[in-house]
């Protein structure tokens, strides 16, 4: 079997709740995710879905244990390299306050490609243009990111997380501000791009109608993982 | 997007725009205290061109004059009781003693460009039943006119020395009903007299000296003065002006002259000059740092207003040095673009000030002095000091955890 794209070894969250007092959210989580994948994340509000998502793409860190990116172990590494590695190897779609107002929806899906290379070049205007254009949004592509339909800015947000390639997905809610035809639309785009690209995907959704529609489904309760 | 540009150029300049109002009135702002610093750095230069230029052209820059004359009580014996109080004696007109090696010895030196030696005294003017007590300059016109541009201030007839000439002001001319080609009468302290042609009309732009201030030729002043061969000052131009003093004192030191330099005869104004510098300087420190409290407090509040932002952008790869330098660039931006308009705010307040104010006789009370310089100097000030105020919310915008800004 493949390496997996993600492994996690006994990892544990904590938050300061007011010094010194602490309170664990996640309690040693060991998990793995397959190359190409296409699992959803499901539990009740509060149980730590967004915690877990966010230390799987580097934006937060474990307060213990280990986490494997494609098999290289990240605790030691410094914000510099998690920063590189989350530019290069995740991208994110975010429930809430997708899109860089300042920008229009071309830029923003331009953002992380730009951001990497420095500055802007023809080569990825042209890709930006295209993953508009495969989520159905050539025609606003130089709209402002504001003034979007909520459908359109998930969908604008799912280009940009596509953009650099990257090896891994990781959707918070992604169709949660959705209506149903919306909804669908979404997660087919999400499938379709997994099938075509072979790009692992992770996405927290409350819909288990979706969620029965994909590869797998883990589920945390109360900080543990329960694999179904 | 700006092909051109680093991202991080393109991102504080869209981050600016956004915010236009705050931008607007930030730039408003500092658009105002560098025009404040432009418009008084300018006029201040400008006076004091002015000055420099009315000084240095009406008299030498430095004056070699003979020593004081200083009463020497005898001493007999040790222990004699000598006078408790020397009484100073009253100057006569002498001349400069050994005065033409003084001008050789003075024309060697490289820091020397002109020197003149002239003859100065009092005499009495006297035309049908009008008279007045006049000062007698005599001169060398070629050598003279190197170290004071008298040529500048005539207003009538020529700058001619022939022995029988003589220039006088206009307010002399005026009291005396003369005017250029009458003749005039001039007796001289000694008992020497001589009839003498006006041949031009000068304005020194200072009623006293228009009044007293007579030219020429040197020959005629030593007679009518009775000091045959003898000049009483001998004036000298230098290549740095403001050097003056320390060649002043090394003249004197070194040759049996007292030596006064121009920085020396207008010391009020030196430190007329030091206090407006000085006060300039203040009033430069406090607005710019009004400008920098204003363009941090801000940043400050675009930092928070953009937390979600920066969260996006860090979770997209972004660092914490490109964080930092787009909002360093986005203060550096606000400076740069307020002294631009301030420069040209500055810029305009001084033309219109220029043509508006005049001095009593109706001339400009500075020249316009708009110098490149000056626009280049506020605009790399304004820009820096925007990047130091920026330093701050930079820094807390680069520290932000993207969790925490993305959740906010
Ligand atoms: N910064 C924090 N400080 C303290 N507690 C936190 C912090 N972030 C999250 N929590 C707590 O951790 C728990 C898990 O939160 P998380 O956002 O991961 O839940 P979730 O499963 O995503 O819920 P939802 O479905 O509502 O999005 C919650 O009890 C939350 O209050
Ligand atoms: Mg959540």
């Amino acid at each position: 079997m493949a390496e997996a794209i993600v492994r996690l070894e006994r990892v544990s969250k904590s938050y300061a709740i007011g010094l010194p007092a602490e309170t664990e959210v996640l309690h040693g989580i060991d998990l793995e995710l397959e190359r190409g994948g296409f699992v959803a994340l499901v539990g009740p509000s509060g149980s730590g879905k967004s915690t877990l998502l966010n230390i799987i793409g580097l934006l937060d860190r474990p307060t213990r244990g280990e986490l494997l990116i494609a098999g290289e172990a990240t605790s030691r590494l410094g914000d510099a390299e998690l920063t590189h590695l989350r530019g290069h190897r995740i991208g994110f779609v975010f429930q809430a306050h997708l899109l860089v107002s300042a920008f229009t929806a071309c830029e923003n899906v331009m953002m992380p490609m730009v951001i990497a290379n420095g500055r802007s070049s023809p080569r990825i205007e042209a890709r930006a243009r295209d993953l508009l254009d495969r989520v159905g949004l050539s025609a606003v592509a130089d709209n402002n990111a504001l003034n979007m339909s909520g459908g359109q800015q998930q969908r604008v947000a799912i280009a940009r997380a596509l953009a650099m390639r990257p090896d891994l997905v990781l959707a918070d809610e992604p169709t949660g501000n959705l209506d149903s035809k919306s909804a669908q639309d979404v997660f087919a785009l999400l499938r379709e791009e997994n099938r075509l690209s072979g790009t692992s995907f992770l996405i927290v959704t409350h819909n288990m109608d979706l969620a029965r529609r994909c590869d797998g489904i883990i589920e945390v309760v109360d900080g543990r993982v329960r694999t179904a | 997007m700006m092909r051109w540009l680093p991202f991080v150029m393109t991102g504080a300049l869209r981050f600016l725009g956004e915010g236009r109002l705050q931008t607007g009135f930030i730039v408003g702002g500092i658009t105002i205290g560098v025009a404040v610093i432009v418009f008084m750095s300018a006029m201040l230069a400008g006076l004091e061109a002015n000055f420099l230029r009315r000084v240095l052209t009406s008299q030498a820059q430095i004056q070699l004059l003979p020593p004081e004359q200083v009463a020497r009580p005898l001493r007999n014996r040790p222990d004699e009781i000598e006078e408790a109080i020397v009484q100073r004696p009253s100057q006569r007109v002498i001349s400069i003693d050994q005065w033409q090696t003084i001008v050789r010895r003075m024309e060697a030196l490289p820091e020397v460009t002109a020197v003149a030696a002239s003859m100065t005294g009092s005499a009495l003017a006297v035309r049908g039943a009008a008279s007045r007590s006049v000062s007698v300059a005599g001169i060398e016109p070629e050598r003279y006119l190197r170290i004071v541009r008298l040529t500048d201030y005539m207003v009538a007839g020529r700058l001619r020395l022939a022995s029988d000439d003589i220039l006088i002001g206009i307010e002399l001319a005026r009291d005396l009903g003369a005017t250029v080609g009458d003749k005039l009468l001039l007796n001289g302290m000694g008992g020497a007299s001589r009839t003498l042609t006006v041949a031009g009309l000068f304005d020194l732009g200072n009623k006293g000296a228009n009044l007293r201030n007579t030219y020429v030729a040197l020959r005629t002043a030593q007679s009518l003065l009775g000091v045959i061969g003898g000049v009483t000052e001998i004036g000298l131009s230098v290549r740095d002006i403001y050097a003056a003093e320390t060649i002043a004192r090394e003249i004197a030191a070194s040759n049996v002259v007292e030596a006064d330099s121009w920085i020396k005869t207008n010391a009020q104004f030196f430190t007329a000059v030091r206090a407006q510098k000085n006060t300039n300087t203040l009033i430069r420190l406090f607005v710019g740092l009004s400008v920098a409290f204003g363009i941090a407090a801000v940043l400050v509040v675009s930092v928070i207003q953009r937390s979600k932002d920066i969260g996006i952008l860090r979770a997209m790869g972004a660092t914490r040095g490109q964080i930092l330098q787009l909002f360093l660039l986005q203060g550096g931006l606000l400076g740069f673009a307020g002294s631009v308009t301030g420069s040209m705010l500055g810029a305009g307040a001084l033309a219109y000030w220029h043509s508006v104010a005049r001095q009593a006789d109706g001339s400009e009370l500075f020249p316009l002095i708009i110098a490149p310089g000056l626009f280049v100097a506020s605009a790399l000030l304004a820009t820096a000091t925007g990047v130091v105020a920026a330093m701050a919310p930079a820094l807390r915008a680069s520290r932000l955890d993207p969790v925490e800004a993305i959740r906010g």
